[in-house]
């Protein structure tokens, strides 16, 4: 069974189809890229399998379940979390509150509880302290223990991110974008990171541009173009499609 | 929040939440040698009773980023409840506080859900209409309520001791200020306060991993408006007659400028808010006809050149000055 199964997804925008009749799989386990030029429908793809958007119609089901216009925060619920292309840091707080966010679900949550600070939930604070200082080392934040996040470097604040989406223990992971606006070390560290998270046997799903990071740590890549699904295949076929190429550098004659 | 200390200056983690709750304890003990006769002391009380309504009420604003300008409805509701309780039916007056504080969260609960997913401006104008609404109805049921006249509330009795003399209600007022403050501070450092502050600085991210963003706001609306109620209650004892006009608009407004004059966001900003907001006036009356203008004056002095309210701007300076 697929973890990830959308079928027939189609959205559309007034008269405009970002998605148009797109069917595909994903299989628990691997790193799955989607790709695609400018304006592809990427970013909207992930909106409508992480419920930011309700498809027109189409089906996406995860984990055998029907979630196609399922609310977010039920999605996270189901173990499928996300980062974004352009950040959705929560600058009131400090870093390591951001990934303390991300351990929500499985923290409890009385009112009495909270508002008494029982010594339950002290331990349990701190207990959850130390986790998220540990999944900060684990994308490379180690140095950000003490930092406010409206301190952090766009690069640092696209980890924190990352370790914000892993506090949630996901089993499906969507990047939107990882290493966009990223230099070549702080693309390379991203990468090692993805690579770790995958061989922690979550799935991971990433939009990216960055053709040489996506050709090396792909399993299975998805190439849109104009809303619809142009191939799809492993990083070589991909590499050897004639009308990947085309897409890309444009036909001659 | 411990990182906002260098190492050398960290208190033990308890204690360094709670920081503000020990400087506040610490002036109301000592505030009596500063109050000179029972004017002094009902400002004061006053005062603590505002500082009740604002902590709870920065908790919607200025945490979880909603806005209410309804707030004095609830305190007024409050005040009701227990005028109505204790003086018509005879009810013991923490019973009749406790039922009032009931009522206000299930008034505030059911009309929380449908207006709270409006958004700026829209939502500002829902809750005026609430405080409107409610006002309406405490001023045309006169038989109930007393109408324009007000009502009193039977004395604060419990257990057998009646708090009757201002030192008295001194002392209650400023545990029960002690209490919200502690109360919020722990709510604020949990995970359902890191709920709220989340939704507050990015709505999208805090649902995407797990947060239902509805269920806090409501969440947070009510338990704002529960703490009015509490401080209402008070009020209604510690005053002659409670009169529709405790919660008319004017006083939801000045609820919010007092947490936005001593800081969003902050607990201790909301005290020092509300104690200067209430206290400046009686200060300025002194200069007569130009109070209204010095007051004016000070505010938007504090605004232009603090524009994140008294409290967060003078603890930043502070955090700058000790940082290596």
């Amino acid at each position: 069974m697929s973890l990830l199964k959308v079928t027939n997804l189609t959205k559309s925008f007034g008269g405009v189809s970002a998605i148009r009749d797109l069917s595909f799989t994903i299989e628990a386990g691997t790193i799955h890229s989607i790709i695609g030029p400018n304006g592809a429908g990427k970013t909207t793809l992930f909106n409508l399998i992480t419920g930011v958007y309700t498809p027109s119609s189409g089906s996406v089901r995860f984990n055998d379940r029907e979630v196609g216009g399922v609310e977010p925060h039920k999605l996270a619920e189901l173990g499928m979390n996300r980062t974004f292309q352009n950040l959705q840091i929560f600058h009131n707080m400090s870093a390591v509150e951001n990934v303390m966010v991300g351990a929500h679900l499985h923290l409890r949550k009385g009112l009495l509880h909270s508002m008494l600070r029982l010594p339950s939930l002290a331990r349990s604070e701190r207990e959850t302290r130390e986790q998220c200082w540990e999944l900060m080392d684990f994308v490379g934040l180690a140095q950000y223990r003490h930092t406010e996040a409206s301190a952090m470097s766009y690069g640092a604040l696209k980890r924190l991110e990352i370790a914000r989406a892993l506090a949630a223990k996901p089993k499906l992971l969507l990047l939107d974008e990882p290493a966009a606006g990223l230099n070549d070390t702080e693309t390379r560290e991203v990468d090692e990171v993805i690579k770790r998270i995958a061989a922690q046997g979550i799935t991971v799903v990433l939009v990216e541009h960055d053709m040489k990071m996506v050709m090396g740590i792909s399993d299975h890549i998805l190439v849109l173009d104009y809303g619809a699904k142009l191939a799809e295949g492993t990083p070589a076929e991909i590499r050897s499609n004639p009308d990947v190429i085309a897409a890309y550098l444009g036909t001659v004659g | 929040m411990t990182s906002m200390l260098p190492s050398a200056l960290r208190l033990p983690p308890a204690l360094h939440r709670h920081r503000g709750l020990i400087i506040l304890a610490a002036l109301i003990a000592v505030l009596p040698l500063a109050l000179r006769n029972d004017y002094h002391y009902d400002v004061v009380i006053n005062a603590g009773l505002n500082a009740i309504v604002v902590v709870g009420l920065n908790l919607l604003i200025g945490y979880a980023g909603q806005i209410s300008l309804g707030h004095a409805a609830f305190f007024g509701l409050g005040a009701y409840v227990s005028a109505i309780l204790t003086t018509t039916y005879g009810w013991p007056a923490l019973g009749a506080m406790a039922t009032g504080i009931v009522v206000v969260g299930i008034v505030a609960y059911v009309i929380a859900r449908p207006i709270l997913r409006l958004k700026g401006h829209y939502l500002a104008m829902a809750t005026l209409g609430i405080g409107v609404i409610i006002s309406i109805v405490l001023n045309t049921e006169a038989q109930v309520t007393g109408g324009p006249d007000g009502m009193s509330a039977a004395p604060f009795t419990v257990l057998g001791y009646t708090f009757a003399s201002e030192q008295s209600w001194y002392w209650l007022v400023g545990g029960a200020l002690l209490l919200t403050v502690w109360l919020s501070t722990n709510l604020i450092d949990s995970p359902i306060g890191r709920a709220l502050r989340a939704l507050h600085g990015a709505e999208i991210g805090a649902r995407v991993v797990g947060i239902d963003t509805t269920r806090y706001k409501v969440l947070i609306f009510v338990i704002s408006a529960m703490f009015a109620s509490f401080a209402g209650s008070l009020f209604a004892h510690h005053t002659p007659t409670v009169t529709p006009s405790i919660l008319g608009f004017i006083k939801s407004v000045e609820f919010v400028v007092m947490a936005v004059f001593g800081g969003m966001a902050s607990v201790m900003g909301s005290v020092v808010g509300a104690f200067i907001m209430t206290l400046l006036p009686n200060v300025l009356a002194a200069f007569e006809d130009f109070e209204p203008i010095i007051l004016g004056g000070i505010m938007m002095g504090t605004m232009i050149f603090m524009p994140k309210g008294l409290v967060p701007t003078i603890a930043k300076k502070l955090r700058r000055k000790e940082a290596p």
